[in-house]
């Protein structure tokens, strides 16, 4: 019999709020974090898409200098995210070997990102040409490699059983989910600190996701860009975030007292191979990523009381998912209130699924469904039941879904389970 | 020309800045590693911090002798020359 795993800890820092709490209550009112980049760049290079939305609480008004410097912005946020979560979780902060409370080598870190450490790789190419290569910081490497988020929370935390990196694109934070949770039923893990993060809104990738026309363009109304499901939906937002979730095994949390969100009920992961970049028409993937997870959760499509959906206000992308959502749960498809987060919070790339699944644990203890802003009219191509303010859920019971999707076909999936 | 007084001051701002390392810290006697706990990363940030601040050359196989604050004020003294 698989161990049952439980959420104990939250932690996030987002578009839309710089914790776990004001996340959610920005979550509840639809408040936007996307508006104007006021940098120079965006003059420098004319950028055609000029919108994005930055982190509400900057990273260096809760790190240190010092820490600060020595970290990509993107492990930056996770720093924050994971000590928030920590702390949430009831662990004295930081995890010193000689405490009592958690053995460290059965701590592991599973933490995704979609980019790495953009900044650091282009900022240390710009000294190299400006300065030579005398002037390119020493902690280059450690700070642009994809694994250094993981590397830099494990650290912090003195997890010891692993430091495991996901990375496939928009899906990792999702992805953290699903290896903590075999880490944690196969008995190899008592604690896992699952999350992701982002901090790529660099020039480069305007310029490279605005080629791909992935990008909205709805310049002048930044709050209004990102519209997942409505029909005049022109693109996503870039976005910056990060989240964390104390992912534990029951008998564990039970044994220390912890207080217990939700179960993480179940996970499933799928791979198009079918284009790089589009998704297959018919969500083929995406159905065998929700049907995976909820074998592996045991439940069924009538279980499930509220979806928080990949929809990152892509012409392409949102139908797609709908039809997944509809293949996987049937007529129960109806009576699911389904909300589209990144209406708020723009699309925070591999920290997006970790964030999401926060909202979505909320959504399930607090039984409200988050808001979908900007839905004004709805594309007729989708069939859900979108949530576009607060909506109560069910009384008791019940399971939530998160979905996530990345580029190179990646679909994953988490589910959360009341407890 | 920098003073022997001046390159300490300089150069307890520099650790400050790349360790956090209060500058009343920085002490001719204390060593850049036992005392200081700067690790060879940090270090290589100094050095190079250092000579664009006092305007010198320190080369990378130099580095490795410059164990104590001393020593790198000496070398710094000494390369204005």
């Amino acid at each position: 019999m698989p161990r049952k795993v439980v959420v104990t800890g939250l932690g996030a820092t987002t578009p839309i709020g710089g914790n776990v709490p004001e996340l959610w209550k920005n979550a509840l009112e639809g408040v936007s974090g996307v508006s104007k980049l006021e940098e120079d760049w965006v003059e420098t290079y004319d950028l055609a898409v000029r919108i994005a939305a930055s982190v509400s609480t900057p990273a260096s008004e809760v790190l240190s200098r010092v820490e600060a410097k020595r970290l990509d912005p993107s492990g930056q946020l996770s720093l924050i995210a994971a000590r928030e979560a920590w702390a949430d979780a009831g662990f004295s902060a930081p995890n010193a070997d000689d405490a009592e409370e958690v053995d460290p080598t059965r701590v592991a870190t599973v933490f995704g990102t979609g980019i790495g450490g953009a900044w650091t790789l282009l900022s240390g190419w710009d000294t190299l040409r400006e300065k030579g290569p005398r002037r390119v910081m020493p902690l280059t490497v450690p700070m642009l490699m994809p694994n250094g988020n993981a590397a830099t929370v494990s650290m912090e935390l003195k997890a010891r059983r692993a430091a495991i990196t996901a990375v496939s694109a928009c899906a990792s934070g999702t992805e953290s989910f699903y290896q903590g949770l075999d880490l944690i039923r196969l008995g190899k893990a008592d604690v896992v600190i699952a999350g992701g993060a982002e901090s790529a809104n660099h020039p480069i990738n305007f310029a490279a996701f605005g080629a791909m026309q992935a990008l909205s363009r709805r310049n002048d109304e930044p709050e209004r860009a990102s519209r997942p499901y409505d029909i005049d939906r022109d693109g996503f937002v870039m976005a910056e975030g990060a989240g964390a979730v104390i992912l534990e095994s029951e008998e564990h949390a039970r044994a220390r007292g912890a207080r217990i969100y939700c179960e993480l009920a179940g996970a499933g992961l799928s791979a198009d191979a079918f284009h790089i970049t589009a998704p297959d028409d018919a969500g083929t993937g995406a159905t065998r990523a929700i049907a995976e997870a909820m074998e592996s959760g045991e439940f069924v499509a009538e279980d499930v009381i509220h979806v928080n959906a990949h929809a990152t206000s892509t012409p392409k992308g949102d139908i797609p998912e709908a039809g997944a959502v509809r293949n996987a749960f049937g007529s129960a498809t109806d009576n699911i209130p389904v909300s589209a987060t990144k209406s708020m919070t723009g699309h925070m790339l591999g920290g997006s699924g970790a964030v999401e699944a926060i909202l979505a644990i909320k959504a399930l203890t607090e039984r409200t469904a988050p808001c979908t802003i900007n839905l004004e009219n709805k594309d007729p191509q989708i069939d859900l039941d979108v949530v576009t303010t607060p909506r109560e859920l069910r009384k008791d019971g019940g399971v939530v879904v998160s979905n996530s999707f990345g580029f190179g076909g990646h679909n994953a999936v988490v589910a959360f389970r009341d407890y | 020309m920098a003073s022997k007084e001046e390159i300490l001051a300089g150069l307890a701002e520099i650790v400050n800045e790349e360790t956090g390392l209060e500058t009343e810290a920085v002490q001719l006697d204390k060593n850049f590693t036992e005392d200081l706990d700067i690790d060879s990363i940090s270090m290589m940030t100094i050095v190079v911090n250092c000579e664009e601040k006092f305007e010198v050359t320190i080369p990378d196989e130099e580095v490795k002798n410059l164990k104590t604050v001393q020593d790198a004020v000496d070398f710094i003294d000494n390369a204005q020359g």
